[in-house]
């Protein structure tokens, strides 16, 4: 029996000789020509991270590791934490137990962080950078004066649909109540965006404080109950690519990294519109190393790092040092970048307020419950 | 016929138990970055892998608190066994046990939340900022593994026959050495399956650790479930796949050898 | 009568504190939710929202209760014939046992969903047959192979754990005494191997009730159970109280039916 306990050690001690052995390889860790102004007044000191999953060029596949990139540069270390959801790391940030000195998460939640002075002002002197970032994405609606938050990275939701499956091509939300394709859709598995496709179908504000309004979207989801085949967040990825699945709603683009291994996918933003989201850094109010967070988000607008964290992530950029960039893997990509002229109608989450907030919460409870 | 049908059985439950990891060994070979189309055989993830230091502090951290929360849970757990097992007050007895069993019976994010909120109250008494940390993890971990503990050795104390202990008294014993002769040896196997699970408990909660963890600690399962919104990579697979092989070899390893050594030990 | 020594008398000490450090006081903390509203002032109104879920909690304790007794009827033949086998075999069949589990859950869940999706290596297979494509992604069918396949580890060594320590000599003085298999089976191995049956059908049964991540991937999202619910009030919607209410009701009515099952087992063993 002590046999066991032997295995575990040499389990432990195989696993650390393992890593001893990652920190010899060659990887991109560093970035040639920073365009911004960094100093190593703060070597030494460590910053900490709050960041989506898979939400950061790591250095797989030949791409730049980003905070390796940047502990190089400043001297600051770099302890890097990921959260699932906006609202799983509300949770964490409002015990207050914790600090982060930057977070990136989207717009409704920044709203919301805001209004309960949980964030800090960013000081853009120090962020040189900034002008890279492209004007349609300043000053958006939850930080009018751009005064709290830098763009990361932008999305659109899109239906993605199997070529092979559907019987002409959708350009509408209606296809997701289409019962020829009964127990071939999938929908998000979260209230909010799963109500703003049935919301964007009716023509009714997503952002709409009339409770009728949300009854009106809910009795819609009711109906969709039984064709529907699953709610899904990322088994979405699975489910499309293995052929499982007609009709999902899912980001743009995730879509284009479904359909690199599935080519009968496609792409559509139905055209009653659809939902936009900006994740964007911010600095927490009890952030402890604020110069260094400054430092990190002037870090994040640079050329080569917004370009590395662009290709990686695979949503748009609000950066236009990427978006003009020939080089760029996805360079005027018609469903990242539509023209002008393709643009769908979009619309952002905003922060609801608590009561609207709980009314739709436990409406979503009755669909759920309906369709058992 | 009756023993062969056994073994069948034997064979059909670990089939099953084993079937999903070899889909994940299947798809840690992958090309492509998908984790349901099969693109192309490459060993690309596993070179990712290695480099990764994101990854590799995310393992060593887990394997840390692994250890160290199953270890301890063991000692305080085996203890409070032993001391519930020779416990007379009936009712005190049925206390005991029952709140032993809250952590078990309470659902993960309801301990990962009222822990979280305990923590931040002692920090605030305390004046700390950053209450939560590695410590405060550490202590949720020992908390949902000592029921574990005290499930799988509480059994075989009741097992032990309680005349056994009182006859070594009898015979010039001290209780100390009648308890170290008699009944430690009994219990020992469910010593060992409280660390077993406890340590798999451990290695792969993600809930109660997400919401004690501090700002610098990150665990593997911590890392892999904040993936569900760009979904997991093949490289996950391949590491998975790596701790599996390693320790399905070790084990088969030191069996065999311990197999030979028995062998032996009887021919003399 | 057996003397306890002071060293017996002090060994739970740590643990008394630590339970009430760190699972009463937590608990204390869940009923203060339970009964307050989001401004801290007492209130029933979580309690009365209860009502709202009866369906969801009868729903998870069917399929939990389903998923417990179908482990333990797997769980009891493998400890056994487990426990049959040689000293050596015994120690690698537990390892074995435990190993699955020690992959990343999300993992795991993820190859189940490879194997049991429409296009899933199981109707692949059944094609080559041509067999129709069974639907088994998205059924309750499906949540409850999930729990089985999650806890049975959970089943087996507790059985196997008692199993392997019954007297091998009570065994042959039942044959000497006339015994056959069944009677062997019903008169001596059952009533020796039920506490380890008991530990196991309470550490199956109780996470299955909470479980939230295994009907959600499995289930494809359209079964709620009560571990759900409580994840998402806790989660999505910041609303600890409801939270909490939910998780005390379960928490009551869990031990409630152990009790049951303790006393119908016929143990006087309060829960283990």
């Amino acid at each position: 029996m002590r046999k066991i306990i032997s295995v575990l050690l040499i389990v432990v001690l195989t696993v650390s000789a393992v890593t001893l052995a990652g920190c010899g390889s060659s990887r991109v860790s560093e970035i040639t020509s920073p365009t911004g102004t960094y100093t190593r007044d703060l070597e030494g000191t460590t910053i900490n991270v709050f960041n989506w999953g898979e939400y950061i060029s790591d250095g797989s596949e030949g791409s730049l590791d980003v905070n390796a990139a940047f502990e190089a540069l400043t001297g600051i270390k770099v302890n890097y934490m990921n959260f699932e959801s906006n609202e799983a790391m509300y949770s964490k940030l409002k015990s207050g137990a914790v600090s982060y000195d930057i977070i990136i998460p989207s717009d409704y939640m920044i709203a919301r962080l805001l209004e309960e002075n949980m964030l800090q002002p960013l000081d853009f002197s120090k962020i040189d950078n900034f002008h890279y970032i492209a004007d349609e994405y300043k000053n958006l609606y939850y930080d009018p004066d751009n005064a709290y938050t830098v763009p990361y990275s932008v999305g659109m939701v899109g239906l993605i649909y199997n070529t092979t499956m559907v019987e002409e091509a959708p350009t509408s939300w209606s296809a997701m109540w289409d019962s020829r394709y009964a127990d071939d859709i999938l929908t998000f598995n979260n209230p909010r965006d799963t109500f703003a496709i049935a919301q964007f179908l009716l023509g009714i504000d997503i952002n709409s404080t009339d409770t009728a309004d949300w009854d009106r979207a809910a009795e819609k989801l009711k109906e969709q109950n039984p064709l529907l085949q699953a709610r899904v967040m990322d088994e979405v990825f699975n489910k499309m690519e293995g052929g499982n699945a007609a009709l999902a709603p899912y980001y743009a683009g995730d879509y284009l990294t479904m359909a690199d291994n599935n080519p009968d996918l496609a792409f559509v933003y139905p055209e009653e519109g659809t939902n936009i989201f900006v994740d964007a850094a911010c600095v927490p109010a009890n952030a402890q190393n604020y110069d260094a967070a400054m430092m990190y988000i002037n870090f994040l607008l640079e050329p080569e790092v917004a370009l590395a964290n662009a290709e990686y992530i695979c949503y748009a950029s609000p950066n236009t040092a990427v978006v003009e960039n020939p080089d760029y893997s996805l360079y005027q990509n018609e469903i990242l970048y539509p023209a002008e002229e393709d643009k769908p109608k979009t619309q952002y989450f905003h922060n609801m307020e608590e009561s609207i907030r709980t009314y739709y919460e436990k409406l979503w409870e009755e669909i759920l419950l309906a369709d058992e | 016929m009756k023993k062969a049908l056994g073994n069948v059985f034997i064979w059909i439950i670990y089939l099953i138990l084993y079937a999903p990891l070899l889909v994940m060994v299947f798809f840690s070979f992958n090309e492509g970055r998908s984790t349901s189309v099969f693109t192309g055989f490459s060993l690309k993830w596993y070179e990712e892998l290695f480099a990764s230091r994101d990854t590799m502090t995310a393992l060593q951290n887990t394997l840390v608190l692994a250890v160290s929360s199953a270890v301890i849970a063991t000692i305080l757990g085996t203890a409070a066994a032993m001391y519930m097992y020779y416990l007379r007050n009936r009712a005190w007895k049925a206390t005991m046990k029952t709140v032993t069993n809250i952590p078990m019976m309470n659902p993960e994010i309801v301990t990962g939340v009222s822990m979280m909120l305990l923590f931040v109250f002692i920090g605030r008494l305390l004046g700390a900022d950053n209450s939560l940390s590695f410590g405060t993890l550490l202590i949720a971990h020992v908390t949902f593994n000592l029921p574990y503990v005290i499930l799988n050795v509480l059994p075989k104390l009741n097992q032990t026959d309680p005349h056994l202990a009182e006859a070594a008294q009898d015979l010039g014993s001290t209780p100390m050495q009648a308890f170290v002769k008699v009944v430690m040896p009994a219990v020992i196997p469910g010593v060992i399956s409280g660390f077993l699970m406890s340590f798999t408990m451990s290695l792969d909660d993600f809930v109660i650790s997400y919401y004690t963890t501090g700002s610098d600690f990150q665990t593997l399962p911590l890392k892999i479930f904040a993936m569900t919104k760009k979904t997991v990579k093949p490289d996950m697979y391949a590491l998975s796949s790596l701790i599996f092989i390693t320790v399905l070899v070790l084990l088969l390893i030191i069996n065999i050898s311990q197999i030979r050594q028995e062998k032996k030990n009887a021919s003399k | 009568m057996k003397k306890r020594s002071f060293a017996q008398r002090i060994a739970g000490a740590p643990y008394i504190l630590w339970a009430a450090l760190f699972i009463v006081i937590p608990m204390a903390i869940v009923v203060y939710y339970a009964f307050t509203d989001a401004n801290g002032q007492f209130s029933f109104d979580n309690i009365k929202q209860l009502a709202d879920y009866k369906e969801t909690f009868l729903i998870s304790f069917e399929y939990s209760f389903i998923a417990t007794v179908i482990t333990l009827i797997i769980s009891y033949p493998f400890a056994y014939l487990m426990s049959k086998k040689s000293a050596a075999s015994q120690r690698i069949m537990m390892m074995l046992v435990m190993l699955p589990m020690w992959m990343n859950l999300l993992i795991r869940t993820y190859s189940w969903m490879n194997i049991l999706e429409r296009n899933g290596i199981i109707n692949n297979f059944l094609e080559q047959f041509g067999i129709e494509p069974l639907k088994m992604i998205g059924t309750p069918g499906a949540v409850i192979f999930g729990m089985i396949y999650n806890y049975i580890p959970y089943m087996i060594i507790p059985i196997y754990n008692v199993m392997s320590k019954i007297d091998k000599s009570l065994l042959e003085s039942a044959e000497d005494l006339g015994s056959n298999g069944l009677s062997k089976l019903r008169r001596v191995i059952l009533p020796l191997s039920m506490p380890g049956v008991i530990s196991g059908f309470t550490m199956v049964f109780v996470p299955s009730v909470s479980t939230f991540y295994i009907s959600q991937k499995l289930g494809g999202g359209k079964v709620m159970l009560i571990g759900d619910a409580i994840e998402r009030q806790m989660q999505t919607s910041y609303n600890y109280n409801l939270g909490a209410s939910l998780s005390l009701v379960l928490m009551i009515v869990i031990l409630i039916s152990m009790i049951v099952v303790n006393r119908f087992a016929g143990d006087d063993d309060l829960l283990i």
